[in-house]
């Protein structure tokens, strides 16, 4: 009991360790592995993020010059980001958003 | 002859951090014989690893369990270099050495606060986890994640710790260290404790040595054995001596698991001081054909991994035997004889990591 007294009386008088989310939200660290997105405009289409894939959450369509990629499947180890030649994959420290239901993301070669 | 049940422990049971079933067969409050039943949490990685790429492989197996993720990458990212014949640089393996002593650490006091909250000490639970939160922003500063860290890649590893980083990294465990001296005599001088783990669960050496129990259950019943003395990484040069008690019981081997602590804490900043500079990894050339085995001191005991390749980029074989499924033949030892009220105590004290024990 008087081992404990000390750290009763501290805890009595300082603030809680806890943060109250969603009005103060913890900022990510600088290389924290968060969501990737990727930008068409340096895409060659060439596949090589489609075959390192550890989830197969990667879909390259070359003919069509189209990307699916489901961030459901994927697991954020950022090998796709770190292997493209073109440095065409934008990786991100925040993480994905969640959502109510599971869809694919596809990237256009025109839009985003 | 007096009337037996059978009562059901688990699968579901609060003090269990994963399902196993243990079937007691009491007489009236006394355990008589207990009977094991695994196969809950069996995901099926053995096949899964053999389907994959030996080198998406690695990401898979880093996901057989939280808390000894890295080691789980590092025994298997050491089996494939051991076929691909490739040579680690210096500043990776000592990277290594620290990675794997931060988890081990982050390990400890998991199974610390799980200790508390299973003698019913919940404020303590939370402070221990409070510190463990410390121990997990490193991992999120050095590594990029918290509890699945892929740090550790066939041939070397892929990030760096700079000099700002290993600054911070001895000033938090430097704090760590504060508080531990401060919450642990809290915990092991307490009598209430004391009355539930001394002298209970008890497994002698020459029981420990013939049922082939390995890691911290092990050495607190005087089995002097610690696969970090066969130098996989550079254990010799930052300090380390294996820590082994005599008792045999469950307060034993709280003693072995808060001195190992300790000592991993002075071997992380011995590594970062030590870590020559140098390149991070070495490139992988070709693909894995034969057959090799990769042992690795985990906080709970020994893994062993056994790897099989045939030329292609597909491994034939792959064996992985969790340092638990080593030691629940220990509990079969242990447990009858007592009352069914020690039995959480018992169970929790050598640390079941029941989703390494299945994959």
């Amino acid at each position: 009991m008087s081992k404990m007294l000390p750290t009763v009386l501290k805890n009595l008088f300082t603030k809680p360790a806890t943060r109250k989310y969603p009005f103060e939200k913890r900022p990510n660290m600088k290389n924290s592995r968060g969501a990737i997105t990727f930008d068409q405009t340096k895409c060659d289409h060439c596949g090589d993020c489609e075959r390192i894939c550890p989830a197969g959450a990667i879909e390259v369509l070359e003919k069509e010059k189209k990307i699916n990629y489901d961030p459901f499947r994927c697991i954020y180890c950022w090998v796709c980001a770190e292997h493209c030649l073109q440095k065409a994959i934008k990786a991100d420290e925040q993480y994905h958003a969640p959502a109510a239901k599971k869809e694919k993301e596809v990237y256009n070669k025109s839009g985003k | 002859m007096s009337h037996r049940t059978v009562i059901p422990f688990g699968p579901q049971h609060p003090v269990l951090p994963e399902p196993i079933q243990l079937k007691l067969v009491c007489e009236g409050e006394k355990i008589v014989e207990v009977l094991p039943n695994i196969g809950y949490i069996h995901r099926g990685i053995e096949k899964g690893g053999e389907i994959k790429d030996f080198q998406q492989t690695l990401h898979l197996i880093e996901r057989t369990c939280g808390i000894c993720s890295f080691m789980h990458a590092l025994t298997y990212a050491q089996g494939i270099e051991e076929l691909l014949k490739l040579e680690v640089p210096p500043r990776a393996q000592y990277l290594r050495v620290a990675w794997a002593e931060l988890s081990r650490i982050h390990s400890h006091l998991l199974w610390l606060g799980l200790l508390s909250d299973a003698i019913g000490f919940e404020s303590l639970f939370m402070q221990f986890w409070k510190i463990r939160e410390t121990v997990l922003d490193l991992f999120e500063l050095t590594t990029g994640q918290r509890v699945i860290q892929s740090a550790c890649i066939i041939g070397g590893v892929r990030r760096d710790i700079d000099v700002q980083m290993a600054a911070k990294i001895k000033a938090d465990l430097q704090k760590v260290k504060e508080e531990l001296d401060k919450m642990l005599p809290v915990l092991l001088e307490d009598y209430s404790l004391k009355t539930r783990t001394v002298g209970i669960g008890m497994l002698s050496n020459a029981q420990a040595m013939s049922l082939g129990a390995v890691g911290p259950t092990a050495r607190a019943s005087g089995v002097r054995q610690d696969l970090r003395l066969l130098n996989y990484l550079p254990y010799d040069k930052v300090g380390f001596e294996p820590i082994t008690e005599t008792a045999g019981d469950s307060y034993a081997r709280a003693l072995v698991r808060t001195k190992e602590a300790y000592q991993s804490i002075g071997m992380v900043i011995k590594a970062l001081d030590l870590a020559p500079k140098g390149e991070l990894s070495v490139p992988v050339e070709s693909w894995p054909n034969g057959e090799a085995t990769s042992r690795v001191e985990q906080p709970r005991g020994e893994v062993f991994y056994y790897i099989k390749g045939n030329g292609t980029r597909n491994l034939e074989r792959l064996k992985i035997r969790t340092p638990t499924f080593a030691n629940i033949p220990t509990l079969l030892v242990m447990i009858p004889g007592t009352t069914m009220a020690d039995l959480p105590v018992i169970v929790l004290s050598i640390d079941p990591c029941i989703s390494c024990t299945e994959r």
